[in-house]
């Protein structure tokens, strides 16, 4: 058994996605080869090399991998998968848009949002927006699935020192080019991997509320920002903060909905947080059936108190 | 140019979801059935191109059984011309769609084809991607905004920090995200027109492709129940209770 894992990076270092994919190819037991695709990324390269678990890094070099273009990277892994029992990505973004094209180019039908591994070809993944979970064994060859970053921990970034080795690029295919992106810069915590998660809902009625009384709150608590998906339709923050079935799922200590109604779209993002805290005005909310405490209130009278009660 | 969109009939997004006692799957008998909402807005965004003159025509498809029919006219209802509906009985995984939906592509050869970047029954994200490596062109996943310009697509895409943008040169797979629009709702007359229009019906086995599923259902659970847990008074109890009982601040 050996496993490829595709690598999510920023050229420079390796994102923490790639470190809960690791760990979950570690319990499938076997070789870890790790593929990293760039441009200018011997910085992620090395920094692969370093994770413990892992026992080779494969590294492609080459402008047509700067963006991950899904046509340029799912060729390059289609190219290089034989012989491994398994190719794994993770069920970000990054995974979603690239993963399945690959998997196609090999015949295979992936294994989508994976959250624990029963066996080499049994898997469990939630469906209907988490209301239910399904496990299933899968017949193909290589075995293409994609890992869901809260199901696993991540494998520890030092401790590893293997090979790099370079494998030729396989080109650029000219059908997609990268124009521009909008990345938000932020100071604060990742969502995906904050510890603490403080999320404004529709209720909070502007943009100029989610910084007048959700970001000093996120300061004092070191959290990351998120939001329901009514909050970012509305334009009050960017679409990267949103939490839910086709947002970012996350599953921090501690998890602060307010003025959040709780749809089961909404908690099929963060009803796997360890305490969940819900603030709404309206004491038949849904979101206080999973909230270890319930606030009811106005959240206008609220948040500044509990800006002062943290001290 | 011709605007393909694949849909697909679902559980509704509201409706409240049962795991079957057995284990084998999901209650699916006598609960409303829906387009998948990703599916409505791919529709949409075909229409508001043809308005907008980047599109001639616009065809829905969809595979799986008799029911599909509906949801096909649903989308005739909302603006679509024609519909095609390819019938099976059979267990469907995304790599098979996504194997009729490129049969499909080659009698039609569409410009564009438009999908949902997800079913929210299985989840698998896949099909959109799976059917642009089939048709060896560019794709463009989870669009925010899209714009045609001649052979080209510039789209607008939800990444995880933030936005990106792309060319992708025609005939190209789109899929798309939330906030790309807001689908209409069928008015009461194209209703009536919808049942006019065309629609034709194929099998899975006339368009020979192998849709045989690869992977098996071992079983479906319930996910751990969380409980409600208890009412604070005030912003300082809650925090009191983080800090000394929860133990997370
Ligand atoms: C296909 C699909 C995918 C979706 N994906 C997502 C997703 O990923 N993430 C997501 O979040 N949603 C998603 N949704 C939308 C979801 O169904 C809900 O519409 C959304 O979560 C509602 O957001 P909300 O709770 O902020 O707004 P609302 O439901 O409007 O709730 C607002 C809440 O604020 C409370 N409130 C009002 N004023 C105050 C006040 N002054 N103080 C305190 N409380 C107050 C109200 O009592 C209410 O409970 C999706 C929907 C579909 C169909
Ligand atoms: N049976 C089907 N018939 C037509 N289109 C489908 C079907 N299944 C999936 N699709 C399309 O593929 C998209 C993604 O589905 P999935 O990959 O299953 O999450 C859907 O939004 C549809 O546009």
């Amino acid at each position: 058994m050996s496993v490829l894992v595709i690598a999510e990076h920023d050229n420079a270092s390796i994102k923490p996605s790639t470190l809960t994919t690791i760990t979950a190819a570690a319990q499938l037991g076997g070789d870890i080869h790790v593929l990293v695709a760039g441009h200018n990324a011997q910085g992620a390269a090395d920094a692969a090399a370093k994770i413990s678990g892992v026992t080779k890094v494969l590294h492609a070099d080459d402008a047509a991998y700067e963006h991950s273009l899904a046509e340029n990277l799912a060729k390059l892994i289609a190219a290089n998968a034989d012989g491994y029992s398994h190719v794994l990505a993770p069920a970000s973004f990054f995974g979603k848009n690239v993963l399945p094209r690959a998997a196609a180019l090999k015949d295979a039908q992936q294994i989508s949002d994976v959250t624990a591994i029963e066996g080499a070809d049994t898997f469990v993944r939630p469906i209907y927006a988490g209301n239910a979970f399904e496990t299933v064994q899968i017949s193909d060859p290589i075995k293409f699935v994609s890992i869901r970053m809260t199901g696993f921990d991540a494998a520890a970034s030092e401790g590893g020192s293997v090979a790099v080795e370079s494998i030729a690029s396989t080109g650029d295919t000219g059908l997609t080019s990268f124009v521009g992106a909008e990345i938000v810069k932020s100071e604060r915590p990742d969502l995906s991997t904050a510890t603490v998660v403080i999320s404004g809902g529709r209720a909070l009625g502007s943009g100029e509320n989610f910084e007048k009384l959700i970001e000093p709150l996120a300061d004092k608590l070191n959290a990351a920002i998120g939001a329901s998906r009514a909050a970012v339709d509305a334009g009050y923050i960017s679409n990267d903060h949103q939490v839910g079935q086709t947002g970012k799922i996350v599953a921090p200590n501690l998890y602060i909905a307010v003025g959040i109604s709780g749809a089961i779209q909404h908690l099929a993002g963060m009803k796997d947080s360890k305490i969940i805290v819900a603030i709404n005005k309206d004491e038949e909310a849904p979101i206080f059936q999973i909230a270890d405490y319930g606030l009811v209130g106005d959240l206008f009278e609220i948040l500044p108190q509990l800006e002062e009660a943290l001290g | 140019m011709k605007i393909l969109v694949p849909i697909k009939r679902v559980v509704d997004a509201y409706v409240a979801i049962r795991v079957k006692s057995d284990g084998s799957g999901v209650e699916t008998s006598n609960v409303k059935m829906s387009m998948n909402p990703f599916c409505e807005i791919a529709v949409e965004e075909a229409i508001r191109q043809k308005e907008a003159g980047k599109a001639d025509e616009v065809v829905v498809v969809s595979a799986g059984p008799q029911q599909c029919q509906e949801t096909l006219r649903t989308a005739l209802a909302m603006g679509a011309d024609r519909a095609i509906h390819i019938h099976t009985d059979a267990e469907l995984q995304p790599l098979g769609v996504a194997k009729l939906l490129k049969a499909v592509v080659d009698k039609e050869q569409p410009g564009l084809v438009l999908l949902g970047k997800q079913a929210i029954d299985g989840e698998h994200n896949q099909t959109g991607q799976m059917l642009a490596a089939f048709m060896e062109c560019g794709q463009a996943t989870f669009a925010a905004k899209l714009e045609i310009d001649g052979d080209t697509a510039k789209v607008t895409r939800e990444i995880d920090g933030g936005l990106e943008t792309l060319a992708v040169k025609l005939p190209a797979v789109i899929t798309t995200d939330l906030r790309l629009n807001e689908p209409r709702f069928a008015s009461l007359p194209n209703i009536m027109k919808a049942k006019k229009k065309p629609m034709d019906i194929m099998t899975a086995d006339e368009l020979g492709v192998d849709i045989a599923p690869r992977y098996k259902t071992v079983k479906v659970s319930e996910p751990p129940k969380r409980q409600a847990g208890i009412k604070v008074g005030n912003a300082a109890e809650l925090v009191e209770k983080l800090r000394n009982e929860a133990k997370v601040l």
